[in-house]
């Protein structure tokens, strides 16, 4: 079987897998969780990106997910006059400080000679700016977050349209891959890992607890989702309910369903879009030449390529695909829940097997493996107790079986954990081939 | 007077729940650095082993405590312990067999042991769930305090207590006996010996007769039961749930990096520098300063530097500063 064929073959499979959902049990399902398949797979591209290009073991993924979700909230929300008058100015002033002072205290360690006095500039700078952070930062703190706390009590955001906040989210992912990449691309691959994974946990501990920024665990709702229309606003147009009457649905099934068609239809362009730009990046110079740096840095580094800047570009590149993602998914949920992102294992390691299971290196697969992954973690949720009650049928009813039915979802975890370790020891390199 | 209510109170909130956390930490942090040191991966399923661990010592607490056995003012879940420890190796030797091995024999990298390591994660933090349910759990029984507040100051005179509680006690205990044997055995043992050897240079270990299945095994083992031990010690100190299990990786991973992956002395130096930070981090110093200071020098606010949700960024943002200037950890560790 040529490749072509094989690949051909697994995009169908699913296609079928994805309309056996809808048809046996729900289209509202099936869109569901396609939809939610096609913002991982955005993610899974990003993190292809880092590591089957070049090999950067990122697993702080739900960190800038998470960003990309806040960038929508910080862009699309209405502007705050309140929190503007009580101290929006103030914290940002702030926040400037902070990074001047680190900036100042990063130039000063690496420009003065070591001895006691750098450590004493070094650290005085941080000392001196961090109380004089403080003293701004509390009290506008303070009083933006007790303009209207019950429905408001956070900046704000810049009334601008949804497409902003795609590019702005990218942009926000990017300048937080930068950072860590400019602090943590040294080291070598399990130190990298595991600084990764605390930096993404940082970040995602300050959205919960920030609520000036994001009102943290009180969450923010509403988000703007142009161009998808809202379920209740089309329940009341003519030519939708004219449209529901002629398919023979209900109009409140009918809505969602067209609402979900509309996600996957925005969501699936962008996807389609940047895993165009990708495989073109592949396929160019600069694709080459990241594979020889990839399998070679000693070999790529002795002809006069830049490894660092390399990683750090393809670092921050990466990171800035995951952060569109994240905008995505917040606008299709309606809702920015910071705590919801605290769950690495959900929001990170989901997502590493599902790049695993695609094939490292490959955009088609990791798109594969995604859509696969979802649907196996979606389904899980929605069938896995009946299977489960069906499994324990013959046992007596009792606090054992009730306990196993309850539990049944739980084992999505160890499906998907048994399928990496398969495909690890079978099939190292994946669903699909990558180059 | 005064002094000595501030020493206390410091004391009380500060000394007493940093070092039983840091000697939870610690034991945790040993695990990982063995697994680095002898079979040369970080394991990012070492917070469900512990998970896995504690949720089987529980259960067999459970089976001890219905069968109406009690270890007096000691916690049941003591008792449970052993068996907890044996099943738990019996859990991660059949992982080793059937998983890492494979791996092992065709020499993978570091990097592709620790993508296996996920899927092993994903594994037991799913079984986990499954046996025990994902609720909170608090399992403690006995005796609550040692000393506890009243009776300290009733003693003392002073207006601070000292609360020590039953659990932190036993902790440290448990912590100082474990670190002991497992240094008796690394140092004086033939068996830990040949895993030092094995760990410093696998070839030579291999030429000088050093059998690498057993090195292995045994360090599974001692992984298993440090790994139990420190789950079951954390969760008599505050409650058990997989979810908290599967985050303690973030500072059981912190402690073993600041200290020195691979370095056991350093796992252990590691965690105390992770937990007193966090525990100063987050500890709001006003009632200490409010005997300390005079009145007049009293500042308005808690004096707490950050909110205590901030525990865990404080571990790491102290691990990207080690691994940032000292990249081998503040111990020499070893860097694959």
């Amino acid at each position: 079987m040529t490749t072509m064929n094989r690949n051909l073959l697994i995009f169908g499979g699913l296609a079928a897998a994805y309309v056996a959902v809808g048809i046996l049990q729900s289209w509202t399902l099936a869109l569901s969780i396609l939809n939610d398949g096609l913002i991982v797979a955005v993610v899974a591209l990003g993190v292809n990106m880092q590591w089957g290009y070049a090999g950067l073991f990122n697993v702080g993924v739900a960190g800038f997910f998470a960003l990309g979700g806040l960038a929508v909230v910080l862009v699309t929300k209405p502007f705050d006059p309140a929190a503007w008058q009580a101290g929006t100015p103030e914290i940002l002033l702030a926040l400037l400080l902070a990074a001047a002072v680190m900036f100042a205290a990063g130039r000063a360690w690496k420009v003065m000679e070591s001895g006691l006095l750098r450590v004493v500039v070094t650290f005085g700078l941080l000392a001196v700016g961090f109380a004089t952070f403080r003293m701004i930062f509390g009290p506008a703190v303070e009083a933006v977050e007790a303009v209207n706390p019950a429905s408001a009590g956070n900046i704000g955001g810049m009334s601008l349209p949804v497409p902003v906040a795609w590019l702005f989210a990218g942009g926000l992912a990017a300048a937080a891959g930068w950072a860590v990449a400019k602090t943590a691309l040294g080291l070598r691959s399990d130190y990298l890992a595991i600084a990764t994974l605390g930096i993404g946990q940082i970040i995602i501990t300050l959205m919960m607890n920030e609520e000036w920024l994001d009102r943290g665990v009180k969450n923010i709702t509403n988000i703007d989702r142009w161009p998808v229309p809202h379920e209740v606003g089309l329940q009341q147009q003519g030519w939708f309910i004219s449209l529901a009457e002629f398919l023979g649905q209900d109009v409140r099934t009918a809505s969602t369903v067209f609402v979900g068609i509309c996600f996957a239809l925005v969501i699936g362009s962008i996807l389609v879009v940047l895993l165009a730009l990708l495989e073109l990046m592949v396929r160019s110079p600069w694709g080459r030449m990241m594979r020889a740096i990839r399998d070679n840095e000693v070999a790529a580094e002795a002809m006069g390529k830049d490894v660092r800047s390399r990683h750090l570009q393809i670092f921050v590149l990466g990171s800035a695909i995951i952060g569109v993602a994240g905008a995505l998914y917040v606008m299709r949920h309606g809702l920015m829940a910071p705590q919801s992102y605290n769950d690495p294992l959900r929001y990170t390691f989901l997502i590493w097997a599902m790049v695993i299971l695609g094939g490292s290196g490959s955009n088609w697969g990791a798109v594969a493996g995604a859509l696969i992954v979802i649907l196996l973690w979606g389904e899980a949720e929605s069938v896995g107790p009946s299977i489960l009650a069906l499994i324990t049928a013959p046992l007596n009813d009792g606090p054992l079986k009730q306990h196993l039915v309850d539990s049944a979802v739980q084992m999505r975890l160890p499906i998907v954990g048994l399928m990496l370790l398969l495909v690890l020891r079978f099939s190292p390199e994946g669903l699909i081939r990558g180059r | 007077m005064e002094t000595l209510n501030a020493l206390v109170a410091f004391l009380n909130y500060v000394v007493v729940p940093a070092t039983s956390y840091g000697a939870q930490l610690a034991l945790g942090a040993l695990g990982v650095t063995l697994i680095y040191g002898i079979l040369r991966f970080s394991n990012f399923a070492h917070g469900d082993t512990m998970a896995f661990g504690t949720a089987t010592t529980i259960l067999c607490t459970w089976w001890l405590q219905s069968n109406g056995v009690s270890f007096g003012p000691l916690p049941t879940a003591l008792l449970a312990l052993p068996f907890g420890i044996a099943i738990t190796s019996a859990m991660v030797l059949a992982t080793d067999r059937t998983v890492y091995r494979f791996h092992r024999k065709r020499k993978a990298s570091p990097v592709i042991l620790l993508i296996v390591s996920m899927g092993v994660m994903f594994v037991m933090n799913g079984l986990t769930r499954f046996i025990i349910g994902v609720q909170d759990r608090n399992f403690s029984d006995g005796d609550r305090f040692v000393i506890n507040a009243r009776q300290f100051t009733e003693m003392t005179g002073l207006s601070e207590g000292l609360a020590l509680r039953t659990t932190s006690v036993i902790t440290v205990g448990a912590a100082v006996i474990i670190v002991a044997a497992l240094f008796w055995f690394l140092n004086r043992t033939r068996t830990g010996k040949s895993m030092r050897a094995f760990s410093d240079n696998e070839d030579l270990a291999l030429l000088s007769g050093v059998s690498p299945d057993r090195v292995v095994t045994v360090t599974w083992l001692l992984v298993a039961a440090l790994a139990t031990t420190a789950g079951v010690l954390y969760g008599l100190d505050k409650s058990f749930s997989p979810f908290t299990y599967f985050q303690l990786l973030l500072p059981v991973f912190a402690s073993a990096v600041v200290g020195g992956l691979g370095n056991p002395v350093g796992a252990i130096v590691g965690a105390f520098v992770i937990s007193f930070s966090e525990v100063t981090f987050t500890y709001a110093w006003k009632k200490v300063l409010t005997y300390a200071l005079p009145g007049s020098l009293l500042p308005d606010g808690l004096v707490q530097l950050l909110s205590t949700e901030y525990k865990y960024a404080v571990s790491f943002a102290i691990l990207v500063l080690v691994l940032l200037f000292k990249p081998t950890g503040l111990l020499k560790g070893k860097s694959l």
